[in-house]
């Protein structure tokens, strides 16, 4: 095929700027146009008799994926070349620094690890709950804006939901990247959302220690290796990476994608919330498992053939969700108190994999207590009747977290709270208009109600219809 | 031009002019019957007389087992079947006779070809259930797109770069480019008797210009046809299963 994109020519409109990279796959160019408000980049697939055929079908793939994905944490798509005239991708550029480059610049503190990886798992999560699995999350792949947020680029081994998969019968290469690639993509499997957050635990543990957990193989059998192999502990190659971002890191990496964290949501929740991430073997790992250890591994592995392919599964943002329940702790003998403990009973009964969180702003209504400042004693008796409204539930304390929040506006924290945490949803106890001491707290409630990113369930008791009678006796 | 592709009506005229009505709403222009317009439902003649309106005004209809079996007796199909059939052949008019009949078993247009069954044989009834299937009509064919029926339910099948076939289950609603540097079959799925324990409606939308095919589901007044069926007094099992989408 000729070559009618190179720098100076105009095609489609679009006048070809300076060669930005060059990849065994494809070539990038800027570009420009009259009218467009954000700087624009044209890929362009490597195509001929001498090139192979994937570099064609990752492009096709990318072609049907991108346009199909919005937010914040994906490049904005602008326009697709027709594929039997002249193939090319025009894209948002994303301003901002490669992971990649980053790491050349050597290890990350703890700190940066987590503050970063919180970051791409946010972007991974939303990328899941659009339908999508990236399959290739690695350093190259991730870039970090200057206000910290993250953009994930490089389409062209994904996986959508509503899309036929055109790599799904391309095995050769589909598996994805050397280091980064998960155990099930190892073996076939292109619609487990869980993939990306194996390479997700690769890139913190590289990040953390500088190394790269199961190497970089360059044979299937090599590759294989990471079925069964345990990789050595982040703290034996790095001291001053805690034991919970141990825990954190290992669990990403755990061979069976079950064993894992089951949303990118909670691995993002665990980042940045490190006193509730409860340890378990892997956070106290001190080496390697012994030849006997990793004998047994191996033997699990076998197995994991046909578990693999017997478990594809998308959606996994719905099968684990992130739920937050509003408790007022404020007025812990309200009758609101059963009712939203029976309604979260039943919410939680839904899902076999779900995080809970719990919330109580103080500080603000009438009664609240609090001052405001910091770790006052207020805080701790709050978080004493929050621990209270919570134990009959009986959850298990990695399923649970407990959170008091100090705040003058509760509206505004409990909705900036569920943002930050990826809420799916948030329970909270609407008082009726009769319960008039509660006044201050139903305008908190409808306002969640009204403003929230995700769904509510406001949780009200039902009252009997009331005629001509005195309707405050309630109070 | 987008094309409404619809197929297995099985004389459900409340399901079909649901499609039709949905079909005209998003901009179709151009209609394709795959076959199957009778047997199972209760208003055969009213169902053959709409395509056949369609038809005279430039629709694409082509012959399924069931239309067939109208004229010509059908040993494979069982009891419940053939019943409906016999009924169906009693409440025809000469002239719905007549246009089923003279139904071709396959019709090619440009890059499209319309087949009830497999373009391999298609007056052998083989269902298209697997990628092997998809890829010897597909084959068969000679065309960059095949739709098809027979098989109730939705599937998108198309070709890798390897010349291995591929089978993708559709989001109803959700468009799906289908770009044609590659070949594909789509089984449009059944307007009057879903099998998919969904009683909704099945039929697709596809635009060529665009290169883009959207399958759909619709809800209509099931309960009714089946009721209908009922007081034909047809078997049971074929209410149940437009009732029930099973």
């Amino acid at each position: 095929m000729l070559d009618p994109i190179a720098p100076g020519a105009v095609v489609d409109g679009y006048r070809v700027g300076e060669r930005i990279h060059t990849g065994a796959q494809s070539q990038i160019f800027r570009v420009s146009e009259p009218v467009r408000e954000f700087p624009i980049i044209m890929k362009v697939p490597r195509i001929g008799p001498q090139e192979p055929d994937e570099n064609l079908i990752s492009f096709e793939t990318e072609a049907l994926i991108l346009p199909a994905l919005s937010g914040p944490h994906v490049p904005r798509f602008v326009a697709a070349g027709d594929l039997s005239r002249v193939p090319y991708l025009v894209a948002e550029w994303v301003g901002g620094e490669s992971l990649e480059s980053m790491l050349r610049r050597g290890t990350f503190s703890p700190a940066e690890v987590t503050r970063i990886g919180a970051a791409i798992a946010d972007a991974v999560h939303d990328l899941h709950l659009q339908d999508a699995i990236h399959l290739d999350l690695k350093p190259d792949n991730i870039i970090v804006k200057p206000d910290g947020a993250v953009v994930l680029i490089d389409f062209g081994l994904a996986h959508h939901e509503r899309y036929p998969d055109l790599l799904a019968e391309e095995k050769r290469f589909a598996a994805g990247s050397a280091p980064y690639v998960s155990p099930e993509q190892v073996l076939g499997t292109r619609s487990d959302p869980r993939s990306d957050i194996f390479a997700l635990g690769v890139v913190l543990y590289e990040m953390a220690t500088g190394r790269l957990p199961f190497g970089t193989p360059r044979t299937m059998a090599g590759l294989r290796d990471r079925l069964w192999l345990d990789p050595v502990p982040p703290r034996v190659r790095a001291p001053e990476v805690s034991r919970w971002l141990q825990e954190i890191i290992l669990r990403c990496l755990e061979p069976g994608a079950d064993d894992r964290y089951q949303s990118a949501a909670h691995l993002a929740f665990d980042l940045r919330s490190p006193e509730h991430v409860s340890l378990t073997g892997r956070g106290h790992k001190a080496r390697q498992a012994g030849l006997l250890g990793q004998m047994r591994r191996w033997w699990r592995a076998r197995g994991m053939q046909l578990q693999a392919n017997a478990k594809p599964r998308s959606r996994a943002a719905e099968a684990a969700p992130v739920i937050m329940v509003a408790v007022d702790t404020t007025h812990p003998d309200d009758a609101r108190q059963p009712a939203l403990q029976r309604a979260t009973a039943r919410v939680l009964s839904l899902s076999a994999d779900f995080r809970l969180i719990c919330v109580s702003v103080i500080g603000g209504g009438p009664g609240a207590g609090g001052t405001g400042d910091g770790a006052s004693g207020a805080h701790l008796d709050h978080l004493v009747l929050l621990r209270h409204w919570v134990e009959p539930l009986r959850l298990s304390p990695r399923r649970l977290s407990l959170h008091v929040i100090e705040s003058p506006r509760p509206e505004g924290a409990l909705l900036e709270f569920a943002r930050r945490n990826n809420v799916d949803l948030i329970l909270i106890g609407a008082p009726s208009p009769t319960q008039h001491a509660l006044a201050w707290w139903r305008s908190v409630a409808s306002g969640v109600t009204a403003k929230a990113h995700c769904s509510v369930y406001a949780v009200r008791i039902p009252e009997p219809e009331r005629g001509s009678e005195r309707d405050d006796d309630f109070t | 031009m987008i094309i409404a592709l619809l197929s297995d009506v099985h004389g459900n005229i409340e399901a079909l002019n649901a499609c039709l009505k949905h079909a005209a709403e998003n901009g179709a222009e151009r209609y394709a019957f795959l076959g199957d317009l009778v047997g199972y439902g209760a208003n055969p003649d009213e169902v053959v007389a709409a395509v056949a309106r369609c038809a005279d005004l430039g629709a694409i209809a082509v012959k399924g087992n069931h239309d067939e079996a109208i004229e010509k007796r059908a040993a494979y199909m069982n009891d419940a079947t053939k019943e409906s059939i016999e009924w169906t052949r009693g409440v025809l008019t000469a002239k719905c006779r007549a246009f089923l009949s003279a139904l071709p078993m396959l019709v090619r247009d440009g890059a499209m070809c319309f087949v009830h069954a497999s373009a391999a044989s298609p007056a052998r009834w083989d269902y298209v259930d697997t990628p092997e299937a998809a890829r010897r009509s597909v084959e068969a064919a000679q065309t960059t797109y095949t739709f098809s029926g027979h098989v109730h339910d939705q599937m998108l099948y198309f070709e890798g770069a390897q010349g291995k076939w591929s089978a993708f289950k559709p989001t109803p609603g959700s468009p799906v480019p289908i770009r044609g540097h590659r070949r594909w079959l789509a089984l449009v799925g059944s307007v009057g008797q879903p099998r998919d324990g969904q009683p909704a409606a099945a039929y697709t939308l596809f635009d060529p210009a665009r290169e883009q095919i959207a399958f759909q589901r619709l809800a209509y007044d099931h309960i009714a046809a089946a009721e209908k069926i009922r007081q034909a007094g047809l078997p049971e099992a074929h209410a149940y299963r437009v009732e029930k989408g099973v």
